[in-house]
């Protein structure tokens, strides 16, 4: 494993009150696999990402309880130099929105060689060197000219391409994908997710994916992390959670797609919000919305039941709905 | 200098009318109701808005504060120092400083009053108008805005109140007149650019595209849709601008070109104390007081306001 | 770029037209004697009234008035004031002293604004932004002559630690008064500098520069000063062209002979042909640096350059 999450707790302190972001999320990813982890706005995915780097905005967010580890080094009480030290060379990670990931007043160029430069001591001609060979090694035409050119200047595929050839200058072993292409046109998808699949493929990296698209995790995933309210509710490999889910937001999650041979029936949604992260409510956190529940769900936080080899579910039923 | 405080204003809103906080469990506030509880947290909010009244209210009432006549002068008190009698003291003349200072107010208010009131009607009037229809009457109406921007204020008001001054003597009502004339004429440029801008970005919202497609008659649109919106950053503006417009007159009355005698006001006096800063330096110090004070009250306003109706800072 | 640089250019001219021509209107065609309060408090001389007659077509009507004085204003003839000096001359002679004291007053106001701001700007509501919120409220609030009375009173009459008024005006001389005149500027500067460094902070860049393991010098020194400066420089530069123009007030009360103090003293002795000409100049040199500005923010902002 080359990097672990254990038991992670985070809380946004605010002057409206005390938001339970993150309430105990373990999960890991090792070399050569990828992981995606699926939810809704709010769920804690990004913030998972965030606290693993290193880059969560202290205050308003801090870490309260848990473990990050990377290839078995805890990060979090490391010095804040060996964090730094560790960012984009052990675990690197990329953003939604390339446009304003990337800093408008640099060319790409500059961005990438900055890295090479600053952290490998690179001289200048070898870095724009190094930048032109990922340029190229990312599927940008006419690299020796791009280099040159600033974010503005990319058409959206482009420049997400660019923020892969940047989180990769200093060859990471995890890559984390912070809903890479959401702002992105399918097509234009499903070229940056092939992207993804050879550039992990090669390299032997473990990436994580975070999205909320069920169709992007189908494709790409091994194993698929479900996340609610801050928790996990389900992990299982992608065959396993699309074939027999074992949580009932799972299931509903599949029961909502739109699917083309259901033609004329009306769309299927969960009914309710998500809950308010001041305000968990007791048990359960998905209890005010599940068509299960019953009064156990409300009064005992679920276990982690194991449904199999690495599979588990948080619900007080796992058994029961894995079997259908 | 009415340009700087001016571009304390805001930038156009680029959020629907209502802002509703999802988290508060109580019912929801529009925007105004949001910076309104901001603001009565705020203890400079409450400094800045008394110290006003107070100006306001000397202004109006001037023999509350002062029942002396501010014009008597008597020459043998002349440059005497504040005292249990004249509490700050007699100018070159022999004026009573305190009565001349509590009468001076009302000039300084109303010269800051009617620029402010005309720069609004005028500036944003045309902002609006030209914001919303766009086009080549935008094109010309920006042009005609940048001549005037490109006088620079003191330099333009001199050009415009020596050629109205040469005319000889003028009553109090034509001096006072010509003041706010040249500050509106100056400033509107800048109330009609932050009208416009909203205006354009007003338009662009849905809710003006959904009136548009209901068959919601133009003014309608402005006056009920884009108005309301836009009243924000117009509201910032002047209460800043009606502190720098005061400012504005002083500076004027010191250069000799504003107001002068038999005006009273907080420039002439400081004027007028100028020459004898050396052997009466009081003469100028409270007046110029009362001035900082009272601007500073108008900006510290306009700020408060302004911190209380931005979005992007809650 | 080029297109950018055309079209900017091409908005000059009817501006600097308008401008001109407006000032021109003020002085010489307002209806009544344009000679009237020109030549101080006594009355023209006759000599000179027929001699500006003819060299300012009053005759004429007034388009073609203006168009003569334009044509003149080209070839440098800016006019000649009652007592026969050239007005180009005299501008001339005093636009090297108000170039220094503007030049003074901008490294005041950017030194001083900009490390207040950006300090202010990376902390989170401490005891230092409050200080820096107050304090620059205040100075945007006063009037820059009673700053500068103020200073001259104390500092210069009272204390005795500087010379109350300018007598050769050397950069070292003109520290005081470019420090009034740069006042209210340097407030703004700092609260401009502020506000951006408080938006970019949040910005996402900044969130990519710290994934990718940059030092924190780094990321604020270059990445963040780099965008937050933008609208500040861009913002002097501007300043620089309203102090040319607007260091009158100043230029009167420490008495540096510099273009503010000529049209000061032109006004009070009623010297039209002199106010005219020095308006003029001062226009034309705002609107160039305006003009410079802009270039000056597309030189700064790539995103701007190929729109």
């Amino acid at each position: 494993m080359l990097l672990e999450v254990d038991d992670l707790h985070v809380e946004f302190r605010t002057r409206d009150g005390v938001a339970r972001v993150l309430n105990g999320v373990s999960y890991h990813v090792s070399a050569g696999e990828t992981v995606a982890v699926l939810g809704e706005s709010g769920s804690g995915k990004s913030v998972t990402a965030q606290a693993i780097m290193g880059i969560l905005d202290t205050p308003p967010a801090f870490v309260t309880r848990g473990s990050v580890r990377f290839h078995g080094e805890e990060l979090l009480s490391a010095s804040p130099e060996r964090r730094r030290a560790v960012r984009a060379d052990g675990v690197a990670m990329i953003f939604q929105d390339a446009l304003s990931a990337l800093n408008p007043v640099f060319t790409v160029g500059f961005q990438i060689e900055e890295q090479l430069r600053v952290r490998r001591g690179m001289s200048r001609a070898d870095a724009r060197a190094r930048a032109i060979e990922l340029l190229d090694l990312v599927r940008i035409p006419a690299a020796r000219q791009r280099v040159r050119e600033y974010p503005h200047q990319f058409s959206g595929g482009m420049r997400q391409r660019a923020m892969i050839a940047m989180a990769l200058a200093l060859d990471p072993e995890v890559l984390i994908a912070d809903e890479p292409t959401t702002a992105l046109d399918v097509t234009v998808q499903a070229q940056i997710m092939d992207l993804l699949a050879e550039v992990r493929r090669e390299r032997r990296m473990g990436l994580v994916l975070i999205t909320h698209d069920l169709g992007v995790v189908a494709e790409v995933a091994d194993r698929i992390v479900v996340m609610y309210a801050g928790r996990i509710v389900e992990q299982a490999d992608a065959v396993s959670l699309f074939g027999s889910p074992g949580h009932p937001y799972t299931a509903a999650l599949m029961r909502s797609r739109p699917r083309l041979d259901a033609k004329g029936t009306a769309l299927e949604t969960i009914r309710g919000l998500p809950p308010s992260l001041l305000r968990i409510p007791p048990g359960c956190p998905f209890h005010p919305r599940c068509p299960r529940a019953e009064a156990v769900c409300v009064s005992h936080v679920p276990p982690d039941v194991r449904l199999g080899f690495g599979r588990t579910s948080a619900c007080h039923f796992a058994e029961e709905v894995v079997g259908g | 200098m009415t340009d700087h405080l001016a571009s304390l204003a805001p930038e156009p809103p680029d959020l629907p009318a209502r802002l509703d906080h999802p988290v508060r469990p109580d019912r929801p506030r529009g925007l105004f109701g949001d910076a309104w509880h901001a603001l009565r947290r705020r203890p400079l909010f409450w400094i800045s808005v008394s110290l006003i009244l107070l100006v306001l209210l000397m202004a109006a009432f001037p023999g509350l504060f002062a029942p002396g006549d501010p014009d008597a002068a008597d020459l043998s008190r002349s440059r005497g120092a504040p005292s249990a009698h004249a509490w700050f003291g007699y100018d070159n003349q022999g004026y009573d400083i305190y009565t001349r200072v509590v009468h001076g107010a009302r000039a300084s208010v109303v010269v800051g009053i009617l620029s402010t009131t005309g720069v609004i009607l005028l500036g944003a009037s045309v902002g609006v108008v030209a914001g919303f229809y766009g086009g080549w009457l935008d094109a010309v109406v920006s042009r005609i805005a940048d001549v005037f921007v490109g006088v620079p204020f003191v330099l333009g008001a001199i050009v415009i109140l020596t050629t109205l001054n040469a005319g000889g003597d003028a009553g109090p009502v034509r001096i006072v007149a010509q003041v706010v004339l040249s500050i509106s004429v100056l400033s509107w440029p800048v109330a009609m650019r932050i009208m416009r801008s909203t205006a354009i970005a007003a338009k662009q919202q849905d809710y003006v595209k959904a009136a548009r497609a209901l068959g919601a008659s133009s003014a309608r649109i402005i006056g009920k849709h884009m108005l309301p919106n836009t009243i924000a950053p117009v509201l910032v503006y002047s209460t800043i601008a009606l502190g720098a417009f005061i400012g504005a007159e002083a500076t004027l009355s010191y250069l000799g070109i504003g107001l002068r005698q038999p005006v009273v006001s907080w420039g002439v006096m400081i004027n007028s104390a100028k020459d004898y800063l050396r052997v009466a330096p009081h003469a100028l110090l409270f007046p110029a007081g009362f001035l900082t004070a009272t601007v500073l009250a108008f900006v510290m306003l306009g700020d408060a306001v302004r911190e209380a109706l931005d979005p992007k800072l809650r | 770029m080029g297109r950018y640089v055309l079209r900017r250019l091409l908005q000059v001219v009817p501006v600097f037209l308008g401008t001109t021509f407006l000032i021109y209107v003020l002085v010489w065609a307002v209806p009544g004697d344009p000679f009237e309060g020109k030549c101080g408090e006594r009355d023209c001389p006759a000599s000179y009234v027929s001699m500006m007659r003819e060299r300012f077509n009053l005759d004429d009507p007034l388009l073609l008035q203006y168009w003569k004085y334009l044509v003149n204003l080209v070839q440098g003839d800016f006019g000649v004031t009652s007592s026969g000096v050239q007005v180009l001359d005299r501008i001339a002679a005093t636009f090297p002293v108000t170039l220094r004291l503007a030049l003074v007053a901008l490294l005041v106001e950017a030194v001083i604004g900009i490390t207040a701001g950006v300090v202010s700007g990376l902390r989170d509501r401490g005891f230092l932004d409050s200080l820096v919120l107050v304090s620059t409220l205040f100075l945007i609030s006063i009037p820059v002559f009673v700053t500068g009375y103020v200073v001259q009173l104390v500092f210069g009459l009272q204390l005795g630690w500087i010379a109350p008024t300018v007598t050769t005006p050397t950069f070292g001389n003109l520290i005081v008064p470019g420090f009034v005149l740069a006042s209210l500027s340097m407030a703004y500067v700092a609260r401009l500098s502020r506000a951006s460094i408080a938006e970019n902070r949040r910005a996402d860049y900044v969130r990519t520069a710290l994934a990718k393991g940059l030092p924190a010098r780094r990321i604020v020194g270059v990445h963040l000063l780099r965008n937050s400066l933008i609208p500040v420089i861009t913002f002097l530069g501007t300043d620089l062209g309203t102090f040319l123009g607007g260091a009158i007030v100043t230029e009167g009360i420490f008495n540096v002979p510099g273009v503010g103090g000529l049209v000061f003293r032109s006004i009070l002795t009623k010297d039209g042909a002199m106010v005219t000409g020095v308006v003029t100049v001062l226009v034309l040199v705002y609107l160039l640096m305006t003009l410079l500005v802009d270039l000056l923010y597309a030189v700064l902002d790539p995103r701007i350059r190929y729109d």
